[in-house]
């Protein structure tokens, strides 16, 4: 591949051919802002806040989108693209619902931060809002319109990394969307309540649906008794949500925070997890032995377990039959440990923390649940978490380490690595090498 | 061949057949059947002869009788008088300065004197539904040459050598573009030659018109272009909106077919060569270059960046020449008669001809060829037949959406791509439409903006929302709720919005609101400031009343208003309640003395 020479503020440059402005200017610290931008997955140059101007072209370019040619003089903050920014700007902001003091995304929304570092102060333009739809009827995601900017990132990352494509945009001009067809629900087309979207949404268009007041509700009863169960990942991204270093352990802190929350039992998810990988493992065994279907695919993620459900049913039977460890907990807590402690199921309320939307789906499916009593009641995510602690006006980073309970607060490494891609079947496998030599692998 | 005394072309246009072409031809064949002379007698259905003002047009050869407006009813005599006793019949013959002087032939007329025709070479003239006719007027002629004695660089140097420029309104060199698509190497030796036929603009038919009336001249130039870069397949876009181009077209593609000049081996070469047609769903940003190949591709049809450029990766990501319907029907030409043949047409940089569809406030409404140096008065005054009512020239718009209006100080501009820039406005692809001092120049902005607010893909917020910040503002303007540094504003805007949008929709939307406000910013000044209309006819700024004097108290206005808002005693001064007005007009209309004024 050849090498590009060009000029950037003056800089002279040298970058493979291939290279984007964008990618260019930030190998030399000059920074290009974006919204739309997502290496990869969203380069569609349709935001139009990474504009530079082009010595001799007639329009502004998107530097996210152009290659840089032999000899071009770009600038990334002349006049022009500091005028064209701030209008571009000032424009999408006039179509956005700015009511930031109540949006889940304030202080952690790219367009918020956008409109700080670029001094925009007022908005010279006023108008009518093109986004009126509030979906709220998915068991995990919410999509406001009043908040959309149509970057598109949501739609590219369903479409084109979930391959789910429940996303996509429609109408024309200032009526433009994103939406699911027909202006149906998240909840009426074939989403797999992954949350990616979440994740890729630069403003607080898409947000978890959130089941926090349902967590008090219980909490503030004084007939239930609720217990919440962690899975692995919250111990491991709850510390940044109070300034901590990002993936820092913080078990003990989270434990503590849980018991002042009001919970009257903290148990770990793992221990359902290793419940989960010695059914999955004997599982596999008999599938194996008895000429099962194979390969066995595991069933931990309910997202993926919607996925194979709705676009491809022709592997149910590949999919192992163990619930996933969130509700083999909450399957043990309502039997076995409801009857050891003499609680009636339907007086107990688990509650699950998880890094996933589609927990929030999974814990309302009816057929995980005993004379409709779900196994797990309520699912909420490690930020919903850390907004309990917040409004509880706990001081988190001043708690003390504490323990899990007892015995459901115990587990061995194989629910660890649960979370990293091949884990569980890992688990499985290393958990069935025991089984089969009949003595203990070291990890294990 | 039998020998016919006498053909009859019957335009059949979208224009004429919309006034009821078709069941002339229906009738004038049974008035034939009636006289015994269908043998003798040639009923041809053409493309579009121009005068569509003057539809629906019938000229009788060998005379060259130009007959308009004809009905139905009118058929019978036409029949027994020229084709029987061999009388014109003068009072359906078009008598242009109404004194009586018959043309003897259309070449007579002054809207066809100043007119060149290369892309309209056979519009009006053969059957587009019959390959023969078009091999009879040389047809297939030039494809055949390039083919068998011209290599493909040979054929792009003609090209560049003829100074085409595309006629979709950009006026990129088109040999420049072939040799760009030619030099582009694709991974897998696949190229794409495709034709824009997505004709949008507000009042434009320039391309439907060459595909209604000269179908195969496309396909032949695509052919040539397809050798020219290498490429073996071609895709027609055309909106779905023009059935009859379509339905032609299609004939056209599978005549072509069966005489094998499209398929394999064409004129016994190694070249193959194949068609299809791609229908639009109506959406006006398809005919943007990149959203035109998304939605071929079968994509939401939305812009994509450049570069890549289409010479590079344009359809499915294959090298691809795209140029618009009236770029390709001049390339027969070029090829027949050499690119300096063609080049000796025209203005230093713009170089042949151009086809306008001229519409609005004028006399000749219809479509038009001129050599490029043409001077917009020609155009109007000469060709168009002036402005009707002997109302007062006020301005011409161009470009369409994305151009802008030349005052009547532009009038002697000779057209061009470059003196139109020059001149405040844009060439386009050739809509111009006349205004008179009865439009209003924001209410035109108005008009235009709404509808690129309207036909905005949406994907880019400076079109999606900087049009409808602009719409909003000139909503107030015309609302009588305009603001001191509502201008600015707009320049502000438009600026910001011509620098930043993704495509060339959106960096041309603000040329309309900019063009009126740079040539006639006092009538943006006297709605904002005295919140007036000029022109009258922004109703939120008009008020109706009665001229007491003139006033016969006759009463018919009273009894004509809808909304029962005019009163008044009998023989007295009647007077309009303006709480109650709607400002429709009609009591204008209605009273005999001309008492009612607006202002």
């Amino acid at each position: 591949m050849n090498d590009i020479t060009f000029k950037i503020n003056g800089q002279e440059i040298t970058v493979p051919e291939g290279t984007t402005i964008l990618e260019a200017a930030r190998m030399k610290n000059i920074d290009i802002p974006t919204l739309c931008y997502l290496k990869g997955i969203n380069e569609i140059g349709a935001c139009r806040m990474c504009l530079v101007e082009i010595a001799g072209a007639r329009a502004l370019q998107a530097a996210c989108v152009y290659p840089v040619a032999n000899g071009i003089e770009v600038l990334t903050n002349s006049p022009k693209v500091q005028n064209a920014r701030k209008v571009n700007l000032s424009l999408i902001l006039s179509d956005h619902n700015r009511e930031c003091t109540t949006c889940v995304r304030s202080e952690n929304c790219e367009l918020q931060a956008l409109a700080k570092e670029l001094d925009v102060e007022d908005i010279p333009y006023q108008g009518a809002k093109s986004g009126v739809t509030i979906d709220d009827m998915s068991t995990s995601i919410v999509r406001d319109e009043t908040k959309c900017i149509l970057c598109k990132r949501c739609q590219s990352v369903c479409n084109q990394v979930q391959g789910v494509g429940v996303l996509g945009a429609v109408g024309r001009g200032f009526n433009s969307q994103v939406q699911p067809v027909f202006g149906r629900s998240l909840a009426e087309v074939g989403c797999i309540n992954c949350g990616q979207c979440i994740i890729n949404c630069p403003v607080g268009a898409l947000k978890e649906k959130s089941n926090i007041q349902d967590v008090w509700d219980a909490i503030n009863d004084p007939t239930k008794t609720v217990i919440v169960e962690t899975a692995p990942a919250v111990r491991a991204a709850l510390g940044e949500e109070f300034g901590n270093k990002m993936g820092e352990p913080c078990t003990g802190k989270m434990a503590a925070a849980l018991r002042r929350l009001g919970f009257d039992k903290v148990f770990d998810t793992d221990f359902g997890a290793d419940v989960t990988i010695m059914e999955e493992g004997y599982e596999l065994l008999g599938r194996l032995q008895n000429g099962g279907v194979l390969p066995m695919i595991t069933s931990c993620s309910p997202g993926w377990i919607k996925f194979v459900e709705t676009y491809y049913p022709e592997f149910i039977p590949n999919l192992s039959s163990c619930k996933s460890p969130q509700n083999m907990t909450g399957a043990l807590l309502k039997s076995h440990y409801a009857q050891m402690n003499n609680i009636d199921p339907k007086d107990m309320v688990v509650v699950s923390v998880m890094p996933c939307t589609a927990k929030k789906y999974e814990v309302q499916r009816e057929e995980l649940a005993v004379d409709g009593n779900q196994d797990v009641d309520i699912s909420i995510t490690t930020r919903e978490l850390a907004r309990m602690i917040k409004s509880a006006r706990i001081m988190y980073n001043n708690l003390p380490d504490e323990d899990f309970d007892a015995y459901y607060g115990d587990s061995t490494g194989a629910a660890v690595i649960f979370g990293a891609t091949g884990g569980v079947m890992e688990a499985a496998v290393r958990t069935l090498a025991d089984v089969l030599n009949k003595k203990r692998h070291p990890g294990n | 061949m039998a020998y016919k005394r006498s053909q009859i072309l019957i335009c059949g246009g979208t224009g004429c057949t919309s006034s009821g072409s078709v069941k002339l031809v229906q009738e004038l064949k049974k008035e034939l059947v009636k006289h015994d002379i269908l043998d003798e007698i040639e009923v041809i259905q053409t493309g579009c002869f121009g005068l569509c003002e003057l539809g629906p047009v019938v000229i009788v050869y060998p005379e060259g009788t130009f007959y308009s407006r004809v009905a139905v009813e009118d058929i019978a005599e036409m029949v027994e008088e020229h084709l029987v006793k061999g009388r014109v019949l003068d009072r359906l013959v078009y008598s242009e300065k109404g004194d009586g002087h018959h043309p003897l032939s259309i070449n007579e007329l002054g809207f066809f004197k100043k007119q060149r025709r290369i892309a309209l070479a056979n519009c009006g003239v053969i059957n587009p539904e019959n390959i023969d006719e078009y091999i009879g007027f040389d047809g297939y002629l030039a494809l055949e040459k390039v083919l068998k004695t011209m290599t493909p660089q040979e054929v792009i140097d003609e090209v560049k050598a003829s100074g085409l420029r595309g006629r979709g309104g950009g006026g990129f060199p088109t040999g420049l573009k072939w040799q760009f698509a030619h030099n582009a190497v694709s991974p897998d030796g696949i190229k794409y030659v495709a034709c824009n036929a997505d004709e949008g603009d507000p009042g434009a038919f320039m391309d439907r018109s060459v595909l209604e009336g000269d179908p195969h001249a496309v396909i032949e130039a695509m052919a040539i272009a397809g050798y020219a870069v290498g490429a073996g397949k071609g895709y027609v876009y055309v909106r779905a909106e023009y059935p009859i181009a379509v339905h032609r077209l299609q004939i056209a593609i599978d005549q072509a077919k069966e005489y094998g000049i499209l398929g394999e081996n064409i004129f016994g070469t190694d070249f193959a060569f194949d068609l299809e047609i791609r229908l639009g769903a109506g959406a006006f940003v398809c005919g943007e270059e990149t959203a035109l190949m998304n939605s071929i591709e079968g994509k939401r049809g939305e812009p994509r960046p450049r570069p890549p450029f289409p010479a590079n990766k344009g359809l499915f990501e294959r090298p691809t020449v795209l140029n618009n319907v009236e770029t390709y029907a001049n390339i027969p030409k070029i090829m027949l008669n050499g690119g300096a043949w063609f080049a000796s047409v025209g203005t230093e940089k713009s170089k042949g001809t151009k086809v306008f569809a001229l519409g609005g406030k004028i006399n000749n409404t219809g479509l038009l060829e001129i050599p490029m140096g043409t001077t917009l008065r020609e155009i109007i005054y000469e060709i168009g037949g002036g402005i009707p009512n002997g109302k007062e020239f006020k301005a011409a718009q161009t470009g369409g959406p994305s151009g802008g209006c030349l005052p009547a100080s532009a009038l002697d501009t000779e057209i061009d791509y470059d003196n139109l820039i020059a001149a405040g406005s844009m060439m386009g692809s050739g809509g111009l439409i006349v205004m008179d001092e009865d439009n209003c120049m924001v209410d035109i902005a108005h008009f235009f903006l709404e509808f690129t607010q309207d036909e905005s893909c949406g994907k880019c917020p400076p079109c999606r929302i900087g049009t409808k910040r602009m719409l909003e503002i000139l909503e107030d303007i015309c609302g009588g709720r305009g603001k001191e540094g509502d201008i600015e504003r707009l320049q502000e805007l438009a600026e910001g919005i011509k620098a930043s949008a993704l495509c060339g929709l959106g960096q041309t939307a603000p040329n309309p609101v900019l063009a009126t406000i740079k040539f006639f910013r006092d009538e943006y000044e006297a709605h904002i400031n005295e919140k007036k209309c000029p022109a009258g006819v922004c109703k939120a700024l008009l008020d109706f009343a009665i001229d007491e004097e003139k006033c016969k108290g006759c009463g018919i206005c009273a009894k004509k208003c809808p909304v029962d808002a005019i009163s008044g005693e009998k023989k007295k001064p009647h007077v309009i309640d303006t709480a109650k007005c709607i400002k429709c007009g009609t009591c204008i209309e209605a009273c005999p003395f001309g008492a009612i004024t607006k202002a």
